[in-house]
């Protein structure tokens, strides 16, 4: 199955099973059913509750607060999530201060889906990744779609929580397929750690026996794998991935055990340069783990640049394989 | 859909009618708003209070109006000059005084202060134009799980400026939503009058999106409730929004002692407003429920003054 049914299916699923879930966003209906197609066939089976919308991102949020507010619970869909930046009041300001801000805990069940990221071509406004914005504000966490976990569990699992979400979507992910059952290829194999989504590990043979820890979101999953397989066979470099259904805040308890056993950790995502998410991703591990690391966890983003449009000047800003594969080559052979 | 495109200057509106006489209840409210807003002032002079807060002083009657209009199905959206319309839903305030002083007994244990509050369906929030959105979503809630509710949402003419105004307001006239947007139109935002920042009309605005507007150019309660219920009723009935707009007049400062106001535009504000004009008009009624409310707030001033810090169970640095 491809991460966009596997999307799609948690949706419909959603809307099947709980009657307070309510969808909006722009140009979600049937025929056309999202600009990539995620929302397809919601509108048509459940038209009270698929609410297509003005283009009017802050409104949506705002909307999608309001929802969770009165007790329904809501999936707003950003087209591009670069646009997400027209809600950032309503999600800093209000969403995420009302869960806390009235001196006691406000449920408010609801998801901001974001697609985002480059390579397809979408020029400087429309292939970002935004998730490093986000990061820290009180009462709002941050998901990513990834390959290793089933969106048909993450989703309620998210809402069951209360607490405003922001969900990113890797835009060439969609068309990716999910790994199941274990494996993800001939080289290697998955399992999930920790509660709720948890942290999927993936490995070669055995789970504990690694040169490197990688840890990468959903959307970088790909890159990461292609970069470990090219490291296993080009230079006998072993190295295991972590991917976090959440970014933030960061669980660095869950794959602890992992974490102990590596000395050297490299953190890769698409977002630019400066203020990263994985820098944030490396203060909590140096908190915890300073001491057994052999140098401070290595970060791996896309360059301090626009993302450009046409494909060769695209590839140069943002991380390839191949940036993954030479950052860890260095920090293992340092 | 009917649209009342009258310009809404507000010299002179609801500063030159007579005022009949109130009934007990209504005056009482009013003027334990108007004192408690007297008393926030005086406090924050002796340095007893934190932070800052706006006061509804000129502006009471228009929640106290509005109060026999709302049920208590109706979600309340209050804005940064809120007292008025906490106080008019919940008679209350303790809880307010103590939510604004952080004592024992706040409405959100101190977190929100004056201008964050959620109590059952009332909420405020301190940035403009951000709750009409989310009155939208709650609109859309109440219309299908309690048909008959409204959402309703306070705002200033200054508010007008905010991009979410308008995005709300084009979704609640797509989906006729059950919306009363209250706008407290006192021609002034913080310092800039509003002749300064306001292209058009409100009238024009919300014609433009073909959402019902009327306009509200009295300080009598009676007279303005007689106006407002048949308007009110459609919109529980599903007609789709309307847009109250009050002409109105700030009285005192924005906040607190930072009104830079030309005299003239203050004192106009003064003549027009009805805690005089009630005086003048009803002497014996005034001053005797005066006296009632003066000492009730006194008196809760100086209960919550004297209680311990409210507690929050709050994460530490
Ligand atoms: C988004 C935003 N911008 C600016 C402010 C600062 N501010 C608080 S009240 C106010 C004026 C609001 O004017 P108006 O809507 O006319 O209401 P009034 O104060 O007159 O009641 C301003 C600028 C704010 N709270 N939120």
């Amino acid at each position: 199955m491809r991460v966009a049914e596997n999307l799609n299916r948690a949706l419909h699923g959603l809307l099947e099973s709980d009657p307070r879930v309510h969808v909006l966003g722009e140009d979600i209906a049937d025929p056309y059913g999202g600009a990539f197609k995620i929302t397809k066939g919601l509108s048509t089976r459940f038209p009270d509750r698929v609410l297509p919308t003005p283009l009017s991102e802050g409104a949506i949020v705002g909307a999608a607060a309001g929802l969770a507010l009165g007790g329904e619970a809501a999936i707003a869909e950003i087209m591009f999530g670069d646009f997400a930046a027209l809600a950032f009041d309503q999600l800093v300001n209000f969403a995420a201060k009302s869960v806390s801000m009235y001196g006691r805990p406000v449920p408010l069940p609801m998801i901001v889906r974001c697609p985002m990221g480059g390579r397809r071509g979408y020029g400087p406004t429309h292939s970002q990744s935004l998730q490093k914005h986000f990061v820290g504000v009180p009462g709002l966490d941050l998901y990513e779609t990834s390959p290793f976990h089933d969106a048909g569990a993450l989703l309620p699992d998210v809402l069951a929580r209360a607490v405003p979400a922001v969900l990113f979507e890797d835009k060439v992910l969609y068309a990716q397929r999910m790994f199941e059952d274990g494996a993800v290829d001939d080289l290697f194999a998955f399992d999930l750690v920790g509660d709720g989504p948890g942290v999927a590990r993936v490995y070669v043979d055995d789970p504990e026996v690694f040169d490197c820890v990688l840890i990468a979101p959903g959307g970088m999953a790909e890159r990461a794998l292609g970069a470990m397989r090219r490291l296993l066979l080009e230079q006998e470099i072993v190295c295991a991935l972590l991917v976090p259904a959440r970014l933030h805040p960061f669980d660095v308890e869950a794959p602890l055990p992992t974490l102990e056993r590596a000395g050297v950790v490299c953190v890769a995502e698409e977002g630019t340069a400066g203020g990263t998410w994985g820098a944030e991703v490396a203060h909590r591990i140096h908190e915890r783990l300073w001491a057994g690391l052999r140098r401070p966890v290595r970060l791996i983003h896309s360059a301090d640049s626009v993302v450009p449009t046409a494909g060769h000047l695209e590839e140069r800003v943002l991380v390839q394989e191949s940036t993954i594969f030479e950052a860890v080559v260095e920090a293992v052979r340092d | 859909m009917t649209a009342d495109l009258e310009p809404a200057p507000t010299a002179g509106a609801a500063g030159a009618d007579p005022l009949p006489r109130l009934g007990d209840d209504d005056l009482k409210l009013l003027l334990t708003i108007r004192h408690f807003e007297r008393k926030l002032l005086d406090l924050f002079g002796q340095g007893a209070l934190n932070g800052t807060t706006h006061t509804c002083l000129g502006q009471e009657y228009v929640p106290v109006a509005l109060r026999t209009l709302l049920e208590p199905r109706d979600f309340v959206f209050s804005n940064h000059r809120g007292h008025g319309h906490y106080l008019a839903r919940y008679e209350d305030p303790a809880g307010l005084l103590a939510e604004i002083m952080g004592r024992e007994g706040a409405v959100c244990r101190g977190v929100g202060g004056s201008q964050h509050i959620l109590r059952d369906r009332y909420l405020s929030t301190g940035v403009q134009g951000q709750s009409l959105p989310v009155a939208v979503g709650m609109a859309i809630h109440l219309r299908r799980r309690e048909p008959g509710a409204l959402a309703c949402a306070y705002i200033g003419d200054g508010t007008w400026g905010e991009g979410a105004v308008y995005e709300a307001l084009n979704m609640a006239a797509l989906w006729r939503l059950p919306l009363l947007v209250v706008v407290e139109h006192n021609g002034v935002a913080q310092s800039t009058p509003t002749t300064a920042q306001m292209a058009g009309t409100i009238a024009g605005r919300a014609a433009a999106f073909g959402v019902e507007h009327h306009r509200v150019g009295t300080a009598d309660v009676a007279a303005i409730r007689r106006e407002l219920a048949p308007r009110v009723a459609r919109v529980r009935a599903g007609d789709g929004p309307l847009v109250a707009e009050f002409a109105t007049h700030r009285v005192g400062p924005h906040s607190k002692g930072d009104d830079t106001r030309p005299p003239g535009v203050i004192r106009e504000a003064e003549e027009a407003d009805w805690y005089r004009r009630y005086a003048a008009a009803h002497p014996e009624h005034h001053s005797r429920w005066d006296a009632v409310a003066r000492d009730l707030v006194e008196r809760v001033a100086a209960d919550v003054a004297a209680r311990p810090p409210s507690d929050w169970d709050a994460p530490c640095a």
